[in-house]
């Protein structure tokens, strides 16, 4: 822990720190999206396709139409085509210029149908009971065809992700290998807030109140849809009701919403509906994966394959990335990862919390279980055999990696030792006990982002970037990164953010934004001191009348001259006899995501979970009881934070393991289980006692403080330490999930 | 949703009056009552049930719960699913109830939801709950996707080639085990149905689902007095620890004198088209010692007929293990 004890001491980050808006949400002060009322608005409700493959033959609104309160049924042709966003993922590292969609096709571009639940029609009524009731009478009429809903994934072609020695003849040649399959079902993200947008348009000017993760984007891919400047459009998102991925880019209700509000010349609100929130807003698409492992008899791994097919919809081609973390995980000679596609007649896919990552490694994890049952091996010791000197699939080091911490510390603090290796040995309370572990890692990164601090007269300070809050707690982190810069109370800044109108931001994706954070504010600090030392130079009536600017340095929200004893004045005092309200800076700074260059170190986070399950065998009951994870993710900035991304993790990969699948019906490829009561998630009695540890090694490649994210980690690994303990349980190998307990009957 | 009238009945005849012009009291009702509405507005936004008009019956003075006449348990058609599983009595003389309603939905949706209308509440099946589907609950004659489709959850007991929907209730399987009867007043006057009776198998018409006809309104359940010395407990199994329906459940109960067997009885839950009891089951536990083996006989007899589809066979296994262990829980 050297390098902790090397950082300057702090006086709020690395503190806990209740979420500043944390009274404003209790108390429904927080409007969210869909809490925004407009006067004169109107109220749209979607019509979904009731099949999953085939075309409209007719769609009778003469009903519907003269339903009271009823404005409009659109449809395709009932308003100016829509253009098509072109999409681009590398531009997402573009901070004013990011356009990126998952779905591309713009709603009711054709009359084709492609997934179950597309949108066919849009009625908009004055109440949102006229609309609904409107939509459910409106009668469509398709020509289905047999939608694709085979369930077994196969590609047609795999492409190669990274590949280094020769891991066939390495495999063919190991002593002892592992070769097996895991499945994993879709799962749907299921936020408890509804994807809502609310569009008013004034003149040619749009203003939209969206439940999104990326406000700049959004409003680009509006602009492109509707062929509008930028500048025309505002995006506002300032609470989310969490999002884990769904809502990281825009979908077609939001355009259908705004073009509705642009046809009748009102605001228009459109809410989905929870069975639409399994339709057309992504998901993530079921997987499988082939491991093979070879390793000798001491445990090195000498070949490692990673193959993986994921569905996606008829016109998209979303891959969910599950090699990312393959290739520098373990160290082995021999590797290859290779991914394919498998079209479906589904809704198009998109990032689900840890897109890639979480499901590859519980593949990888959950076969070097086997593999280390394989060897007779203790899990804990076969991955600390298995250390890699560097990354060696970028050939690059580590910018900070201290997994052997980890595990070892995880370990002890389990308790591991105790563990009796023997299938079902192990009981409390007449329950059998599993224990089981597994690894995690994530990408750490940086987008580019901007951002503007304001020191004011009365002593407080406001930050603002066109950034979200996705419940995360990033209103909480800019407030004490400033508070922090300024040496002022954290109740005296103001944030401001989700708002296209403040200094632009990336999207809140892939766990990055607390890091791309930290280099705008800073330099915004540091604008703003500089103005203020301007202005003081400049100021006969001042304190420091007379000095140059030069002279003059600014540290810690105070002035002072460079030479000489003259006290430090904080700014609010300065500003004041200045007889200035207010001085600003704008920051800015580059980003890491993708990369633009070869990057000079692999900058991942990583961890451990290890986890007890109890079993009751005449029941069939399984539980988690108890779960320990260490996590090395940087220096933690907001150790309340940072421990409530991981737990709810742990909570997310419970129901990974045990519970989440949306079901598809096998034959018309509907979404059946499209609610809370059917789409089972873990609730609050389902989560096991957490201990998270966070070992804290600031990351300065990443940023000055040393930060990287903790979002998505926590879930990555969880579900396959969960089964690695199912198996110790009950000598059951599930490599398919989630695991029913019918699997488990014997 | 479509619009409806809403009414507040001013007395119970006028309740029965209104609800008599409903054509069918069930799918397909005209006329609705409307208790705690949990199921009746769910569904009502889903577009599965379309009343022209609900007549609400909660300020009927409906629901008490006390003593009945015959020194057993009275409970109102609208008392709430909450007071009723803390009410003292229950908690005395019935637990098996109270564990059977705290098992059930969400502290919310028990604070709301009524007896009768926990009765009457309908089956979750997916199919059933979405028009766009065919269903013959909800279409009569458009066809069962259940079957072949998506039917882990459904029933393996009761069922027809026309309909597999299982009754989700929790409430009703612990009320049969313990020989409730509903009270029904009715343009015809009153009369009182044992349970068992009110419940009807799908047959070729699954959209009939209790004996109820329009203009019926349930009253009150009463359970007869609860035996003395008997020991009962309601055990659901489910995939998740909280707030869903049982893949499962068993509501048993027993008396034992020197080591032995008196009485036993017990209702499943989550296996059947209704709460399901075979009386035949139970009769060989009398007079015997509590054995594992015993247990898994008599839940033999309780699944006989049983007719499972391809995702819901473990149901069978399960219910036994399910009723093996709670008998040897009352019975130890």
């Amino acid at each position: 822990m050297s390098a902790t004890a090397e950082a300057p001491p702090m006086r709020i980050i690395g503190h806990p720190q209740p979420r500043i808006e944390g009274r404003l949400k209790v108390t429904g002060a927080a409007h969210y999206a869909a809490d925004h009322h407009l006067p004169g608005m109107l109220y749209a409700v979607p019509v979904g396709a009731t099949i999953a493959k085939g075309t409209i033959a007719a769609i009778d609104a003469r009903v519907a139409e003269q339903m009271p309160g009823v404005r409009a049924v659109l449809r395709r042709g009932s308003f100016p085509a829509l253009a098509a966003a072109k999409p681009d993922f590398a531009s997402v590292a573009d901070l004013e210029g990011t356009v990126y969609v998952d779905e591309r096709r713009p709603p009711f571009d054709d009359d084709t149908v492609r997934y179950y639940g597309q949108y066919v029609a849009l009625a908009v009524a004055d109440t949102l009971e006229q609309a609904k009731a409107a939509a459910d009478a409106v009668r469509v009429t398709y020509r289905a065809e047999a939608p694709e809903v085979d369930p077994a994934l196969t590609a047609g072609e795999m492409t190669v992700k990274s590949e280094r020695g020769d891991p066939d003849a390495a495999f063919a040649a190991a002593p002892v290998t592992v070769d097996q399959r895991y499945g994993m079902a879709t799962e749907t993200h299921n936020p408890i807030e509804l994807h809502a947008t609310i569009a008013a348009w004034e003149g040619d000017s749009l203003t939209v109140h969206e439940a999104t993760q990326g406000v700049v984007n959004h409003r680009n891919v509006l602009a492109a849809m509707f062929g509008i400047p930028r500048e025309k459009v505002q995006v506002i998102s300032r609470y989310l009701g969490s999002g884990f991925g769904g809502k990281l880019f825009p979908w077609t209700h939001s355009p259908l919403a705004a073009a509705a509000s642009r046809q009748l010349g009102r605001p228009v609100k459109l809410v989905l509906s929870r069975p639409m929130m399994f339709h057309a807003v992504g998901q993530r698409p079921a997987i499988t994966q082939r491991i093979r492992l070879g390793a000798e008899r001491d445990g090195r791994l000498t070949s490692l394959r990673h193959d993986y097919v994921n569905a996606t919809s008829l016109l998209d081609d979303y891959e969910e990335n599950c090699g990312e973390a393959t290739p520098h995980m373990y160290a082995t000679p021999n590797l290859r990862v290779a991914s394919g596609l498998a079209k479906r007649s589904i809704g198009t896919p998109t990032s689900m919390r840890g897109p890639g990552a979480v499901p590859g490694l519980y593949a990888l994890e959950s076969a070097m279980d086997e593999l280390a049952i394989a060897l007779d091996m203790d899990p804990v010791a076969l991955r600390l055999k298995n250390e890699p000197p560097l990354d060696q699939g970028l050939g690059l080091p580590f910018s900070s990696r201290h997994f052997q911490e980890c595990l070892t510390l995880g370990a002890e603090r389990f308790g591991w030792a105790r563990r009796d290796r023997r299938i079902g040995s192990m009981a409390r309370d007449g329950l059998t006990l599993g224990w089981g572990m597994a690894a995690c890692s994530w990408l750490a990164e940086r987008f580019p982002c901007s951002a503007r601090v304001e020191l004011r007269a009365d002593g407080t300070a406001r930050v603002a970037a066109a950034v979200q809050d996705i419940g995360t707690g990033t209103y909480t982190i800019m407030a004490q990164m400033v508070a922090e810069a300024l040496a002022i109370p954290l109740s005296r800044v103001e944030v401001a953010l989700g708002d296209t109108s403040l200094p632009a931001g990336p999207v809140s994706g892939g766990s990055m934004m607390s890091a791309s954070l930290v280099a705008p504010i800073q330099a915004a600090i540091t604008r703003a001191g500089e103005a203020l030392v301007a202005l003081a130079a400049g100021n006969p009536a001042a304190p420091f009348a007379g000095a140059k600017a030069g002279a003059l340095r600014f540290a810690e929200g105070r002035v002072a001259a460079a030479e000489g004893n003259r006290q430090a004045v904080p700014f609010d005092q300065l500003l004041r006899a200045l007889g200035q309200e207010a001085v600003s800076g704008l920051g800015r700074a580059e980003g890491t995501f993708p990369p633009k260059e070869k990057p000079t170190h692999s900058k991942h986070s990583f961890g451990a979970h290890f986890v007890e399950v109890t079993w009751q065998p005449e029941l069939a009951r399984l539980r988690v009881s108890r779960v320990v994870s260490v996590i090395d993710a940087g220096r933690i900035l907001n150790p309340l934070a940072a421990r409530n991304q991981i737990e709810g993790s742990i909570v997310m990969g419970v129901g990974m393991a045990l519970f989440e699948e949306t079901d598809y019906d096998p034959r018309s490829g509907a979404p059946v289980n499209a609610s809370l009561a059917d789409y089972v998630v873990a609730t609050n009695a389902d989560a096991p006692a957490m201990e998270v540890h966070f070992i804290e090694y600031p990351d300065t490649h990443l940023n000055a403080l040393g930060a990287r994210g903790v979002g998505e980690i926590g879930l990555a690994g969880t579900a396959a330490a969960i089964m690695n303990a199912v198996y110790h349980a009950t000598g059951i190998r599930v490599r398919d999930l989630p695991v029913k307990l019918e699997q488990l009957l014997g | 949703m479509q619009g409806f009238a809403f009414q507040r009945a001013a007395d119970a005849a006028a309740a029965i009056a209104l609800g008599a012009g409903a054509g069918t009291a069930q799918q397909g009702a005209r006329v609705r009552f409307l208790a705690g509405g949990t199921t009746l507005i769910d569904l009502m936004k889903l577009g599965v049930e379309t009343p022209e008009t609900v007549v609400d019956i909660n300020h009927l003075g409906l629901d008490g719960i006390g003593r009945a006449a015959d020194g057993g348990l009275a409970i109102g058609a609208t008392a709430r699913n909450s007071d009723l599983a803390h009410h003292p009595i229950v908690l005395a003389e019935y637990p098996a109830l109270s564990q059977a309603i705290l098992a059930g939905a969400s502290t919310q949706l028990r604070n709301a939801a009524t007896t009768a209308g926990n009765l009457l509440q309908r089956t979750r099946c997916m199919y059933f709950r979405d028009p766009a589907s065919a269903c013959n609950k909800r279409a009569p004659g458009s066809g069962c996707p259940a079957i072949g489709g998506a039917h882990r959850m459904l029933a393996i007991l009761g069922t027809s080639e026309h309909c597999i929907a299982s009754n989700p209730s929790d409430m009703a399987v612990a009320m049969l085990m313990h020989d409730a009867v509903v009270h029904v007043q009715g343009v015809g006057g009153a009369r009182q149905v044992p349970l068992d009776d009110f419940f009807l198998l799908p047959g070729d018409r699954p959209e009939r689902e209790n004996v109820l006809e329009p203009g019926d309104l349930i009253t009150e359940v009463t359970l007869p007095p609860a035996e003395p010395g008997a020991r009962s407990c309601y055990l659901k199994l489910r995939d998740r620890v909280s707030y869903e329906f049982a893949l499962v459940s068993a509501a048993v109960s027993a008396t034992m004198a020197e080591g032995r067997i008196v009485t036993a009885r017990f209702a499943l839950g989550g296996v059947g088209t209704k709460p399901w009891r075979i009386p035949a089951a139970e009769a060989i536990l009398a007079g015997q010692a509590p054995d594992a083996a015993l247990f898994r006989r008599a839940a033999d007899l309780a699944l006989a007929g049983a007719r499972p589809q391809r995702q819901n066979g473990f149901k069978l296994e399960l219910a036994r293990r399910c009723l093996v262990h709670a008998l040897t829980q009352v019975t130890a």
